[in-house]
């Protein structure tokens, strides 16, 4: 059994493409910034994976999270998709917060600082770190799963109010080049800089996408084997039941005793 | 839901009247870190004047942290859990009246806290109402959001470990802006304390907003 | 008069356990229905789906008119469930506890006062704090916070367990008066003969179902005639 299909192939192929495609633009054509030197094309592997982990992996979370909760939508694939995404966007911001910090040693000389952006991505590390930990709690699933989509709404309305308050209290991480309102038609960074960061985030996201798709059937896999377990617990309760409708209760010992969960 | 709010504050209230367990254990507990603060900053490198505000919230955050485990341990008791569900009261008035009897633990240490700060730090009070208002702001930011966690947390075996994970980064805004606004009041740092206790005003808003609804379905399952 | 309890192939999960796992089973008003089998069997998770603190996964399950499955919530402070657990507050008083229980089902304060009196719970007694009562005097206050709350459901899981011989008979006769003022009771116990004298109908749980759970036609209107032998 597998999680592969035509479909995630093709995926696959494209995302192993662009990924590569964009490898050989940022270390080979690109051109070496001014200031910075070759240290600059770490940007295309911090950028992508900072915007990808912030923005879509965490939406992604939260909205499931709401169509999990929601009484019509509801269904386990969200869970899944939920947990999923929260999981891949936890590794993505790991693979920021290293390049970024790789970046700064190169650049700035400093493994770290306590600037804006790298703050806030560090309290929402591990604000989603706790989610992935409510998640792995040993409680009943469907406890588990309720608990786990209102942290995820708690957290995601704990985002913008640290991205402010962090942002008033620091001002240091160079003002958004692409992703700035104001500068959304005249972007900083020109041509072939321009395009390969583009394209980094086309491939980052596809990279998100095969990952996501691969690790919601895995989740999908794990359930099959519970279900399949639920099966036969509940035949063997009944099949409990029937040995004991044929004895008399008074006689102890016959039938087995089960302890589970606190049962009577 | 009021009533309700009122009926579960009173009720957790007399709780620790009669345990005293705040008194007791929470606030010596808190004096306790600030005095191992002034040991590991050296009292004598005038850092502990400066740091003052920073080192009473990140003492308050702690020992919240200690009172929203309070307040549901005592639900534990001989599972008053159940008898908390089966009592009928409203979610959201259960939620009002935990972050109440929270709250107003909270309030009293800082009050202590406060003199404490002064006593052993060595800072000068600057603004008085400033400081009241951030304390009330912030606890209710605190309270909030603690016992929405708390709730998530309560009655998993793992829940001493999992609440401070999942309470602390929420409540980073609320110690940045708290201190902020904390040092403008003591003066230690001048600067405008406003947008910090806006920002304090609009966590506490949503908190509460987001427990009064989440609250009740969180409680639900066992 | 409509049933009180109604269950139809009603299963519930504890985590992946199946505790009950497909309940047919009628009560209708005024009866006192005793479950009885081996532990294990479903009897506890039973008693508290009636209250509504379970889940139900499948199945039909109405209690007191509301559907178990679509809002649980609204049917709790309309019954009276007697657990394992106290369900009391160590730290506080008895009477603490027990006016906090009376309020919480919107009942006046005197509620409390009167099921005290009730229980043989007086004087000094009240302001005792419930950590420190015995084991029989504990089980009395959870008693009495159950009565103070007046429900139209009584579910008591092992009510005799921990009472003395005077404790036992003021229960039965607990049990007899509010069958009489239009309650119905549910009772599961492993005390045949002191039970037996209270039942109107005995059920076997086996397995998470139960056994002949389902009243006929004639039966769901005459409970009423049968309680009468029993007070």
């Amino acid at each position: 059994m597998t999680t592969a299909s035509r479909a995630t192939r093709i995926l696959g192929v494209a995302t192993l493409a662009s990924l590569a495609l964009t490898a050989w633009l940022a270390l080979v054509v690109s051109p070496a910034d001014v200031n910075q030197g070759d240290a600059v094309r770490l940007l295309y592997l911090h950028a992508p994976t900072a915007w990808l982990a912030m923005y879509l992996s965490f939406g992604v979370t939260t909205l499931a999270s709401i169509l999990y909760l929601w009484p019509r939508t509801r269904s386990r694939l969200w869970d899944l998709v939920a947990g999923a995404s929260a999981e891949v966007g936890v590794l993505f911001i790991g693979l920021t917060l290293a390049v970024g910090s790789i970046w700064g040693r190169t650049t700035w000389g400093v493994w770290w600082t306590w600037d804006a952006r790298l703050t806030s991505t560090a309290v929402l590390f591990v604000l989603y770190l706790g989610y992935l930990a409510v998640r792995r709690v040993p409680a009943d699933p469907l406890v588990r799963s309720r608990r786990a989509a209102i942290v995820a709404l708690a957290a995601f309305i704990d985002v913008p109010i640290v991205h402010l308050a962090v942002e008033w209290w620091r001002t240091l991480h160079q003002p958004a080049t692409i992703f700035d309102e104001r500068r959304l038609l005249d972007p900083r960074i020109h041509g072939t800089m321009l395009w390969t960061l583009l394209l980094s985030v086309v491939a980052f996201t596809l990279l998100y996408a095969w990952l996501l798709i691969h690790r919601v059937r895995l989740a999908r896999l794990e359930e099959l084997v519970d279900d399949r377990e639920l099966a036969d617990a509940l035949a063997e309760r009944r099949a409990e039941g029937a040995a004991a409708t044929s004895v008399p209760d008074e006689v102890p010992g016959l039938v087995p005793e089960r302890s589970g969960a606190g049962v009577d | 839901m009021w009533r309700d709010a009122g009926l579960v504050a009173a009720k957790d209230l007399r709780v620790e009247l009669r345990s005293r367990v705040a008194t007791n254990q929470v606030v010596p507990f808190a004096v306790l870190v600030l005095i191992l603060f002034a040991f590991a900053l050296d009292p004598d490198r005038g850092i502990l004047g400066r740091a003052a505000a920073g080192l009473f919230w990140v003492t308050v955050l702690f020992s919240a942290v200690l009172a929203i485990q309070r307040s549901f341990a005592i639900e534990a008791d001989d599972d008053a859990r159940d008898s908390l569900r089966l009592s009928g009261l409203d979610g959201a008035g259960i939620f009002l009246g935990k972050a109440a009897a929270v709250a107003l633990e909270l309030l009293m240490l800082e009050a202590v806290l406060a003199v404490g700060v002064v006593v052993l730090y060595d800072v000068s009070l600057h603004d008085a109402a400033l400081l009241v208002l951030v304390c009330l702001l912030a606890t209710v930011g605190i309270a909030a959001s603690g016992i929405v966690y708390g709730v998530v947390a309560a009655g998993l075996r793992v829940s001493d470990t999992l609440l401070p994970l999942l309470v602390l980064p929420v409540l980073a805004p609320v110690l940045l802006a708290a201190t902020r606004a904390s040092e403008a009041a003591l003066a230690t740092v001048p600067g405008d304390a406003w947008p910090w206790v806006r920002l304090l005003a609009v966590f506490a808003t949503i908190y509460t907003v987001f427990g009064v609804v989440a609250f009740g379905p969180l409680l639900e399952e066992a | 008069m409509g049933l009180i309890v109604r269950f139809r192939s009603a299963v519930s999960l504890l985590g992946r356990f199946p505790a009950l796992a497909g309940v047919d089973l009628d009560v209708g008003a005024g009866e006192v229905v005793l479950l009885h089998g081996p532990n294990g069997a479903g009897k506890t998770t039973l008693l508290r789906a009636c209250a509504g603190l379970v889940a139900i996964g499948a199945g039909e399950a109405q209690v007191l008119g509301h559907d178990l499955r679509r809002d649980r919530r609204g049917v709790r402070r309309r019954v009276g469930l007697l657990g394992h657990a106290s369900g009391l507050y160590d730290d506080l008083t008895v009477e603490d506890n027990l006016r906090f229980a009376a309020r919480a089902a919107g009942h006046p304060a005197a509620a409390a006062d009167s099921a005290m009196t009730r229980l043989g719970l007086d004087g000094r007694l009240r302001q005792v704090r419930v950590g420190r009562l015995s084991a029989g005097q504990r089980r009395r206050t959870a008693i009495a916070s159950v009565v103070a709350r007046r429900p139209e459901l009584w579910l008591l899981d092992e009510p005799h367990a921990g009472l003395d011989a005077a404790g036992r008979d003021l229960l039965d006769a607990l049990v007899a008066e509010a069958v009489a003022d239009g309650a119905t009771v549910v009772l599961a116990s492993h005390e045949r003969e002191r039970a037996d004298g209270l039942a109107t109908r005995r059920l076997l749980v086996a397995g998470g179902r139960v056994v002949d759970g389902l009243l006929r036609g004639d039966q769901a209107d005459g409970p009423a005639k049968q309680a009468e032998h029993v007070a």
